[in-house]
């Protein structure tokens, strides 16, 4: 079966690659994108006289949140028309990773994005006088929001780009293929958790104009801490691109790197969900509680320190099966 | 490639481990992270007991950190016992 021209090999991986990161890379913006336009409605509905403020201010939230989208809409374009200068079968496996890793990558971002948009929408409504600090606060938290798929593109880009010609396709294939599904799986959580902080923020700066200044950095320490799953997920990729392997033609090597790959991305998700939890509970009352701001960050940054644990028992799987199994 | 049965029981066991960390990784992180945003807005209502909600949070969060260790000895189990 593997006796097939190469150049079919690498056509079927592009194109399925091409597939599955457009396919599921849209999922998280239209959803994103939806929430902001239906916190517009519910804010214009409320408030008709600043609806073009609102119409301006849900299309800005909009295009940052569609950014995902595009990522996706790159990656995908590039797998159908790149020419491939060695086609081997271990760049088919790559392409594949590729396409897999920006698809899973973008769908946290999108969801994420979206957060921030609709509430700073939601906030103009009820602080109309205060436009000009929620969008600021919004582009912010978008913009941290937006990291974890621009960790996905980056690793997605360097499937795409680098030769790893000399390295044996038995285990290698599973190494990239694993290095994708790292970074893309660990990348959704981080970048839900990162919207529902900016979201809070947003909320709480309408709330109580005064408190910008703490209610920002709040979330952005927040933010912080919910991006280290995907960052986890990228060290993991990383290892699983660079490192080279022993030539072993037993199921066993292949498997253990791809499954070095699931642990980390799955195991990345839920963490970066629940620091981001936090961080939305911690930004919301800041703003309600200004001078209890201390107190509060300290709990959540506890309360997410507990959460994180998993990501690292996870990390600790993938390493034991990068290294030592 | 070369496979043989006892190479399809390890291959088994390493993506069993994989699964078992990664799946089981995401409810304790969630439910983690739902408990520490609960105790932030309790002690935005009452900072005076930040103390004792602290503690009940960090109780809590143990608990519910049990399914993440379970997950953890699974897959250690699969990857050098088994």
């Amino acid at each position: 079966m593997l006796g097939f021209d190469i150049q079919i090999w690498i056509k079927t991986a592009a194109f399925v690659g091409a597939g599955i990161a457009m396919g599921l890379g849209a999922i998280g913006a239209a959803i994103g994108i939806g929430y902001t336009a239906a916190c517009a409605n519910i804010a214009t509905s409320r408030n008709t006289k600043i609806s073009g403020t609102l119409f301006k201010s849900m299309l800005v939230g909009q295009a940052i949140t569609e950014s995902t989208a595009i990522f996706s809409l790159v990656i995908a374009v590039l797998l159908i028309y790149l020419d491939i200068p060695k086609p081997t079968l271990l760049k088919a496996a790559a392409l594949l990773g590729a396409g897999i890793c920006m698809g899973f990558g973008a769908f946290g971002s999108g969801v994420g994005s979206g957060m921030p948009a609709g509430k700073a929408c939601l906030g103009i409504e009820r602080q109309p006088a205060m436009t000009g600090r929620l969008m600021t606060t919004m582009l912010i938290g978008s913009a941290v929001c937006q990291t974890p798929a621009i960790f996905a593109m980056v690793i997605s880009l360097m499937l795409i780009f680098i030769d790893f010609g000399n390295s044996p396709l038995f285990p290698t294939w599973a190494a990239l293929i694993g290095a994708g599904l790292s970074t893309g799986l660990a990348a959704i959580g981080s970048g839900y958790g990162g919207g529902l902080a900016a979201g809070a923020s947003c909320e709480g700066v309408a709330r109580q104009p005064q408190s910008v200044g703490t209610v920002i950095t709040a979330m952005l320490v927040g933010q912080a801490v919910a991006q280290t799953a995907s960052i986890f997920g990228l060290l993991i990729s990383f290892i699983l691109m660079f490192k080279t392997y022993p030539e072993s033609t037993t199921l066993s090597a292949s498997m253990a790197l791809l499954s070095a790959g699931i642990s980390m991305g799955f195991g990345g998700i839920g963490p970066g969900i629940g620091n981001g939890l936090a961080a939305e509970g911690a930004v919301k009352w800041v703003a309600r509680n200004l001078e209890h701001s201390g107190d509060l960050i300290r709990t959540m940054l506890v309360g997410q320190a507990v959460s994180q644990s998993t990501a690292i028992y996870a990390m600790v799987v993938s390493l034991v099966l990068i290294f030592v199994v | 490639m070369a496979i043989e049965g006892a190479d399809i029981v390890k291959a088994a066991a390493f993506i069993g481990a994989g699964i078992a960390m990664g799946l089981g990784a995401i409810g304790p992180g969630v439910g983690e992270g739902i408990t520490a945003a609960k105790a932030c807005e309790a002690i935005g209502k009452n900072p005076r007991e930040a103390g004792l909600l602290t503690r009940t949070m960090l109780v809590g969060q143990a608990v519910a950190e049990s399914t993440g260790i379970y997950s953890l000895v699974i897959a250690l189990l699969l990857l050098f016992v088994v």
